[in-house]
Formats: structure tokens, C-alpha cells, sequence
């Protein structure tokens, strides 16, 4: 392990705060995680400290481990759980480097306190690839770099979960070093203690053993002695030969209580011994537009209705129930102020795309990648093909509607909603209830999945406004059709691509522009394959609909961009599309290993009955390869896929299990988006409402999945709750192709084949 | 007002007899572990039992409940806390992600196993295919029921056999 070299730039905050301040020097050793909070009298700790530190004995270790009397271990994860399983996989990282077994660990989701803000994961977020390639180099990071971030994180009320980073940064770089740190900490305490060298200490299960004395405690007995020792500098952490817990399908801490109904999401949370009301709401319906007229007439004759309130961008009724709620609001009538998007419907919205492609022409727009001479390259290519794709708007349908109770009280104000983002969802409530961030107390619940949709504060925003404007704690829930017609939505595109291939079939030219701005912004570039000459550029364009990030953000739309045209060049320089590819995977053998692995899985090359095909597709999202092959059946004429097979190389996989899930689940969600599901507008209006008209795919058209794992690199951690997604779009139309010669060029796929 | 039973108990309810019985679990009942998805029965979020038979819960008026028995997640367990073999498999084979439609899934496969002890392929999609799970875990949910029904041993047993 390398020693601690003192910087040579002026020292972090964090280095002054020594001894006492062990948490500020967690800085160092739990990473950037810990910024904002230390030990310090006048420090925010002390505030932090009831929060975490609940019953008596307990000694706050660090705020990402806390060590019970009852020698319980609470990994304090600044992650939400929205089905990913991080937070579990987290607290097995943790637990992994202290020594401690999985049946004596409790995770808690860290308090949402800007205190807690992340910065590793903000700079997974905004700034792919500039993490360090070693977890322990955290520590001698430049003080300066960051505290850019933490800033950057505050400003943004960054705690994120997105990006599929909670376990290669909060896990790789914080928890771990934490739970390194934590032990060693417990085995100073203890050598202190029983006057021995801590080299002849061992720790297993949570207890300390002095073998020569015949010594052995527990850790909770040492855990006010290790509050008292010097943080580590830099705590050894381990190698994976060393691992036992890292790299096993340890179950799940949260799922015993989704199988017997005790789970409380968003949508079950409230007050204790306080009556609840209920408030159904309907935004305007146009971008921008405001209420301008309500009859409510109506409404007001009904049942339990409460009160029914114009609030300028919603109309909202209070009743007793939600039930009685809805029904009234469904019979209100309203009028809009005008917009300038009353007129737009999909069709004008995408022949405005169109134009702005054609206006960018051969060069405009600005420049993503440009290396060589695509454009000059392309003129002389012995062979030439060109291709247009679009994709429409997506919904992400949460299986849980937004909602969010609000109980606005003495100054204060309570909510329980679920949030990828609990500061910004905190921020909402705080200026709906017209009061102070810090005097909104937000109270940690499930999420009924995010995928990207629970980024804002809008929801949040409207529960304090009516809890405030009516004085009743408010549960508000919005109705199925409102959560379709408000979403923040994954763009709509356009991509063109022009791609010259020489006499030997080899792809010397790939022009790509396109017109949505890319995040993350390598989603669009191709730098993994051998291709001389590229140049990707993006035209931007006005969207006339609320954007958010959707389930591999950019990747979802280039994943099949990309991969469809490399089918396309492969197709028309005669070779089949998995040597196609291989031939320009000579510089990236991970990728390789990758496609070749998902190839055999699905015996590629195989005989396939009559009117199957197979397909392929090769994504690098979130620092994550994926190759999937999809087998499709179109005997009825219509694709019914029958199987599809994935490899990831994640780096390393800390929970397979965990991992084979998020990549069934990518799988699934992906295809569901291929196969079925455009947003479209009318007259400036979302024109989908419900599952009948925006559908899911369901057990009966879902496909077998299998998934192989390739621990490529583990000290390179990769994501896992998106990657697994980009590569299922292509594959699918891929295999389409294989299978009837049909180039799929635009999704939904369901229209093609109705 | 209303007779029915809640999970082996019997409840008097004062609601409007057009009222969900979702909501009337909810809301007048305080049990959370029913779930809102659509409220046109697209998705299967709210599936109970109403003697005995799968139901969406957001578009059967609690009317259609009188004299009749009622059972939600909460009543799927044994009185002493024991899980059902539905549950445990659930646990075993990791089946909830985000688990918002977990509650009316295992409902739907409760519901399945006690009309069709064995059932086939075929019979889970007709009996889950009214179930969205917007997780996906689609395969994981087809493997758990037939753990459940004692067709194909637990990923764990799959490991020590």
C-alpha cells in the first residue's frame, strides 16, 4: 500500500480538521462522501447527529457506518432504493472491507441534508471518465478538484441517484475506504486497549481476536475507543483476491418487505395520528400555458369534496378520499391561456427537426467528435450508404405515479415522496410551503421505480402549495393519465448517418449528426471501433415538451442509432454483422471479449427455424460494455422476440445476481420502449393517457433473457442499472432484418408490422 | 354501510358503495400494501382476492364486496407470521426490484397456484400477463411461481444440488 504523500498544493479543509475532526479527515478516507460534515463543536455534525445516531450506546463512527450497542452495523447510504439494489450492494462493500457478515448489517438511507451530498457520484454524473482508476487514490486528490466538486454538487442540491453510479463511486470510492477505515480504527482502539501491536489483531464477523491473549470482543464494545483514534490516511483496502463478500449474490436487504406489504413507498407515507386529506390535480396540458378559465360547477355538488383550488398551472381538488378527489376533478372544465405550441402536432415537430439537419448540412452544428477527413473520405469511398433514424418522445411510467404528502406545520414542513434527487425534491417543498430548505424535513421512502423520472421537484412543489394553501396535510397522487401527460421526457430524434466502406468492405468514413445534445456526451461517438475517419455532430433544435433523463439518458436513442447503422454497413459490405464487427474491435479487446461471449451464449451462426433471425448489438454506456443478441420469431408476421442473450463486463460484478437483474431488467424496459411506445403530441397536448395507449411489455411477449458476466477490469467498475438497456433496440431490429430483409429506421416497432 | 371481511375479519364499512375497494383498503383501512397503478385495471398493482378470485381492486366498487371476503397481501401469511410459499419464493428467487407491483403480483400467482397446483407456461402468461412489472423481472417472476408449486428447485437449491 502506498504511503500518504503530503500535497504540494494547499492543503483541503479537510487536512485541518485533525484528530477531533475525524469525520472531517473522512474527507480523505471515506472520500468526498463525507465533505460538509465533521466533528467539531459549531461543525454541521452536530446536527447530523440525531438524525443517524439514534439510540443510546451507539457511537457514530463515521456518517457512513454507524456501529450499534447490539453490534449491528448501519451502512448510511446516500443513495434512494428505486429497485436498483445498490444501496444493498453498497452495504456488502462496506461490509466486505470491515469484516463483518452480511447477517449483522443494516442499511440506511442517509437523511436528505446537504451534508450528505455526494460529490463522487455528481462527477460520475456530469463528468464521465474523470474518476480515478484506484478507489485509495481518492485521498491524495487535489484538495482544490474536489472542492470544485462539492460545490458543484451543492449548487445542483445534488444527491443523486442516476448515472448507474451509485456502487463504482459511492460504493468504489467512498464505502469502501470508509469500512477499510472504520476497521482499522476498531483494531487501534482495541491494541490500545489490550497493549498489543495491532498487526497481531484479526477481525471476522464483526468481532476483534487477539489470538496469543485469547482476547476477542465485539466491535460495538471497541466503538467509542475508535472514535477516539486518528483516522487512517489512507485505509488498506482490499485486493479481490482478498474479497468474500465483494463478487456474491448476497440477498437483497429490501425485498423481504415488498413480498408481505410492509414497504412503504411515497404514496403510503404520511403523519402519525394526523387525518389525512387527498388532492387529485390536473397541470395545463400545453408547455407553458396556465389556467385561464374553470368551471367547477359540478364538482362542487360532490361527494367529500373539500375544496377545489385554481392554482394558476393546475387545478387540484381536495377531498376526503382520492377517489372522491379524481371523480370530482374529471368533471371540472377548463380553458388555457394560449402558447405558442397550441398548433404543433408530432409530424411538424419532426419535419422542424428535419430542417435544422438540413440547415447543419455537412459540417454545421457543433462538433462531438472529429478526427480525420469523414467528409472527404466519404466522396472517394468505393462504397457508400446513408440512413436516417427517428425516435419518438417516451414516458418513463413509473409503476408508482408521482406524488408526494406534504404537511406544512409551524413553520416547518414534513413530506414523504420519492426522489432520486431528495435536495431538489426538499427544494421544491421548501419554496411551495414559501419556507427555508433546511426547515423541510423529508422523510426517506421506496421508490416505485425512477428510471430518471424522479429527478424533479415539481411534484413536491405542488403537494406544499396545497398543503399550504388549504392547511390540511395533503396527499397528493396523480391519476395514471396525468403522470403520462406531465412526464419530462426522453427526447424525440433524428440522427443521419452517411458511412464509406473501400474495396475490402472496411469502414473508412462514418458522418453522423443529429439533433437532441448528448448526455452522457459520449453516448454518440464511436471511438471503440477502428474507423479512421469520423466526424458526429448535433444540430440542436426546440423541444416543445419538458425533458428529463430516461433510462440510459443519450444511449437509449444512439444505442440504436449506432448499432442499426453498423448493421447497415456490415449488410452492405456482404460480411455477417458479428465479423463486421469483430473487424473493427481490433483495439478494443474488452469489447471483443464481449460481443464474441454474447455471440456464443446464442450460438450464432447456428441454423434458426424458418422466419427467425438474430441479431447483435455492441453498447458502451456508463463505463459498462453490453452486447446482446436477440432472436426473434416473425411467423405471424409480426416480431414475437423468443429469447434474447447478454454479456456485461462491468469491470466487476460486486453482486452477479444484482447485476444479471439490472441487465434483465434494462433488457425489458428497452424493448417495451422498441417495441411499442411513442410519445406523440397534438395541438401542443401529450395525445397518450393510459396503459391501454402507452403499453408495457408483459409476461406473456416477454423473452427469456440470459445474461453471461466478464469480471474485465476490477479495479474499473462499471454501472449497472443502465447499461444494460441500449443494446436490446438494435439487436431486436437487427434481428428483424436477418429475419425479413426489413430495415427498421423508425420506433416505435409495432407500426411497421400492424 | 357495508359487510364484509378484510382478511379473515369481519369489517362494517361507511363508504359510498361506488367506492374502489382499493381505496376503501387504503384510505379507510390504513392498509398500504394494495397498490394504485392506472385505476382502469390495466396493470394489476391493486389485485386482491374477492372469494378467492383475483380482482383489480381500483375498479370493483366496494358494493361488490358485500357479504363476500376480501384478501389482500397483508392476508397471505400465516397467522403466525410464517410467509406463504408464494412469498418465499419470491424472497428466493430476488424477485422484486423496486417492488410497487409486487404486492398484486404475487396476488395474481397466489391466486393461480390455488386453482392450478402445476400450472404450464402458458397458464402463468394468461394468468400474470394482466400484471405490468415495470422492472421487468418478467423471467423471475415465471421461475418463483413454479418454485412456489414444487416444479423447479430454488436458485439456491440449483446451487448446492
Amino acid at each position: 500500500m502506498s504511503e500518504v504523500k503530503d500535497a504540494k498544493t494547499p492543503r483541503s479543509k479537510a487536512a485541518k480538521w485533525t484528530r477531533r475532526g475525524f469525520i472531517g479527515a473522512g474527507v480523505l478516507a471515506g472520500g468526498a462522501l463525507l465533505v460538509g460534515v465533521a466533528v467539531r463543536s459549531g461543525n454541521p455534525i452536530d446536527k447530523l447527529k440525531p438524525i443517524v445516531a439514534g439510540g443510546d450506546g451507539e457511537a457514530l463512527i463515521n456518517s457512513w457506518v454507524k456501529i450499534g450497542a447490539d453490534n449491528l452495523i448501519t451502512a448510511i447510504v446516500p443513495h434512494c432504493e428505486m429497485g436498483q439494489g445498490a444501496n444493498s450492494t453498497i452495504a456488502q462493500m462496506l461490509a466486505d472491507e470491515m469484516d463483518v457478515n452480511w447477517e449483522n448489517i443494516r442499511v440506511m438511507e442517509a437523511p436528505a441534508d446537504g451534508n450528505y451530498v455526494s460529490q463522487h457520484t455528481v462527477r460520475a454524473f456530469i463528468g464521465p471518465g474523470t474518476l480515478p482508476d484506484r478507489p485509495n487514490q481518492v485521498g491524495f486528490m487535489e484538495p482544490t478538484y474536489d472542492g470544485l466538486f462539492t460545490q458543484v454538487a451543492k449548487l445542483a442540491g445534488a444527491y443523486v441517484t442516476g448515472g448507474s453510479s451509485s456502487v463504482r463511486t459511492t460504493g468504489q470510492n467512498g464505502m469502501r475506504i470508509a469500512g477499510a477505515a472504520a476497521r482499522e480504527m476498531l483494531v487501534a482502539a482495541a491494541a490500545a486497549e489490550w497493549g498489543v501491536p495491532t498487526s497481531e489483531i484479526t477481525t471476522e464477523n464483526a468481532v476483534l481476536t487477539h489470538a496469543k491473549s485469547g482476547k476477542s470482543e465485539t466491535y460495538a464494545n471497541f466503538a467509542a475507543g475508535a472514535a477516539e483514534q486518528d483516522l487512517p490516511r489512507a485505509p488498506r483496502i482490499k485486493t479481490v483476491d482478498e474479497y468474500k463478500l465483494m463478487g456474491t449474490s448476497a440477498p437483497r436487504k429490501d425485498i423481504p418487505s415488498k413480498v408481505d406489504g410492509t414497504a412503504i413507498f411515497g404514496i403510503d407515507g404520511g403523519p402519525e395520528g394526523q387525518e389525512l386529506k387527498y388532492a387529485a390535480v390536473k397541470a395545463a396540458p400545453v408547455m407553458g400555458a396556465r389556467v385561464d378559465s374553470m368551471d367547477a360547477s359540478t364538482a362542487r355538488t360532490m361527494g367529500g369534496v373539500l375544496q377545489i383550488l385554481n392554482m394558476g398551472d393546475f387545478v387540484a381538488v381536495v377531498a376526503d378520499s382520492y377517489w372522491q378527489a379524481q371523480q370530482a376533478l374529471n368533471t371540472i372544465q377548463t380553458t388555457y391561456t394560449k402558447t405558442e405550441l397550441d398548433t404543433l402536432d408530432s409530424d411538424q415537430m419532426f419535419a422542424d427537426f428535419g430542417k435544422a439537419l438540413d440547415d447543419a448540412g455537412a459540417s454545421g452544428g457543433s462538433s462531438k467528435a472529429d478526427y480525420g477527413d469523414a467528409a472527404g473520405v466519404f466522396t472517394a469511398a468505393a462504397n457508400k450508404v446513408e440512413a436516417e433514424y427517428k425516435v419518438p418522445f417516451l414516458a418513463h411510467a413509473t409503476m408508482e405515479p408521482m406524488n408526494c404528502t406534504a404537511w406544512v406545520h409551524d413553520g416547518k414542513c414534513d413530506i414523504w415522496t420519492g426522489s432520486q434527487m431528495p435536495l431538489v425534491a426538499r427544494g421544491g417543498a421548501a419554496e411551495g410551503a414559501g419556507i427555508d430548505a433546511d426547515d423541510v424535513n423529508m422523510h426517506s421512502v421506496f421508490l416505485g421505480g425512477g428510471f430518471g423520472r424522479r429527478l424533479t421537484a415539481e411534484y413536491s412543489n405542488q403537494a406544499a402549495r396545497l398543503a399550504k394553501a388549504t392547511g390540511y396535510p395533503i396527499k397528493m397522487i396523480w391519476s395514471r393519465e396525468e403522470d403520462t401527460a406531465q412526464d419530462f421526457y426522453r427526447p424525440a430524434d433524428i440522427s443521419r448517418f452517411s458511412g464509406g466502406l473501400d474495396e475490402n468492405g472496411k469502414v473508412v468514413s462514418w458522418n453522423n449528426v443529429h439533433c437532441t445534445e448528448d448526455e452522457p456526451n459520449d453516448a454518440a461517438l464511436v471511438e471503440f471501433y477502428d474507423i479512421p475517419n469520423v466526424s458526429v455532430r448535433n444540430a440542436e433544435v426546440e423541444m416543445p415538451l419538458r425533458l428529463g433523463a430516461w433510462r440510459s439518458v443519450a444511449h437509449s436513442q444512439h444505442g440504436f442509432f449506432v448499432e442499426s447503422f453498423v448493421d447497415e454497413l456490415a449488410n452492405e459490405a456482404g460480411q455477417d454483422p458479428l465479423e463486421f464487427r469483430r473487424g473493427l474491435l481490433a483495439n478494443s479487446p474488452r469489447h471483443l471479449a464481449v460481443l464474441d461471449a454474447a455471440a456464443k451464449m446464442s450460438n450464432w451462426g447456428s441454423e434458426l427455424p424458418e422466419d427467425h433471425g438474430r441479431g447483435i448489438a455492441l453498447v458502451r454506456s456508463f463505463n459498462s460494455i453490453v452486447a446482446e443478441v436477440a432472436e426473434v420469431d416473425m411467423t405471424s408476421g409480426k416480431p414475437r422476440i423468443v429469447k434474447m442473450y447478454c454479456c456485461i463486463d462491468a469491470g466487476f460484478a460486486m453482486n452477479p445476481d444484482g447485476l444479471i437483474a439490472q441487465m434483465e431488467s434494462g433488457i425489458i424496459y428497452g424493448l417495451a420502449a422498441a417495441m411499442y411506445d411513442e410519445i406523440t403530441l397534438k395541438d401542443g397536448r401529450v395525445e397518450q393517457s393510459n396503459f391501454h395507449d402507452y403499453q408495457m411489455m408483459r409476461m406473456d411477449d416477454a423473452p427469456e433473457i440470459a445474461v453471461q458476466i466478464i469480471n474485465g477490469a476490477p479495479d474499473n467498475l462499471g454501472g449497472g442499472g443502465e447499461p444494460g438497456l441500449p443494446p436490446a433496440a438494435p439487436a431486436l431490429a437487427n434481428a428483424i432484418f436477418a429475419a425479413t430483409g426489413q430495415r427498421i429506421r423508425e420506433l416505435p416497432i409495432a407500426k411497421h408490422f400492424t | 354501510m357495508i359487510k364484509t371481511q378484510i382478511n379473515g375479519r369481519p369489517e362494517e364499512i361507511e363508504a359510498d358503495p361506488a367506492m374502489p375497494i382499493l381505496w376503501v383498503v387504503r384510505e379507510k383501512l390504513g392498509m398500504n400494501g394494495t397498490k394504485f397503478g392506472c385505476g382502469i385495471a390495466q396493470c394489476g398493482a391493486c389485485t386482491v382476492h374477492l372469494d378467492g378470485q383475483p380482482i383489480r381492486s381500483c375498479s370493483t366498487p366496494i358494493s361488490a364486496a358485500e357479504g363476500k371476503s376480501i384478501t389482500t397481501i397483508e392476508g397471505i401469511a400465516d397467522q403466525d407470521g410464517t410467509l406463504s410459499k408464494v412469498q418465499q419464493a419470491w424472497i428466493s428467487e430476488q424477485v422484486p426490484q423496486c417492488g410497487y407491483c409486487q404486492s398484486g403480483q404475487i396476488m395474481s400467482a397466489t391466486a393461480l397456484l390455488k386453482q392450478t397446483s402445476r400450472p404450464t407456461d402458458d397458464q402463468i402468461d394468461t394468468a400474470m400477463t394482466g400484471n405490468i412489472c415495470r422492472c421487468g423481472m418478467y423471467g423471475r417472476i415465471r421461475k418463483a411461481i413454479k418454485v412456489a408449486a414444487g416444479i423447479e428447485p430454488s436458485a439456491a437449491q440449483e446451487k448446492t444440488a
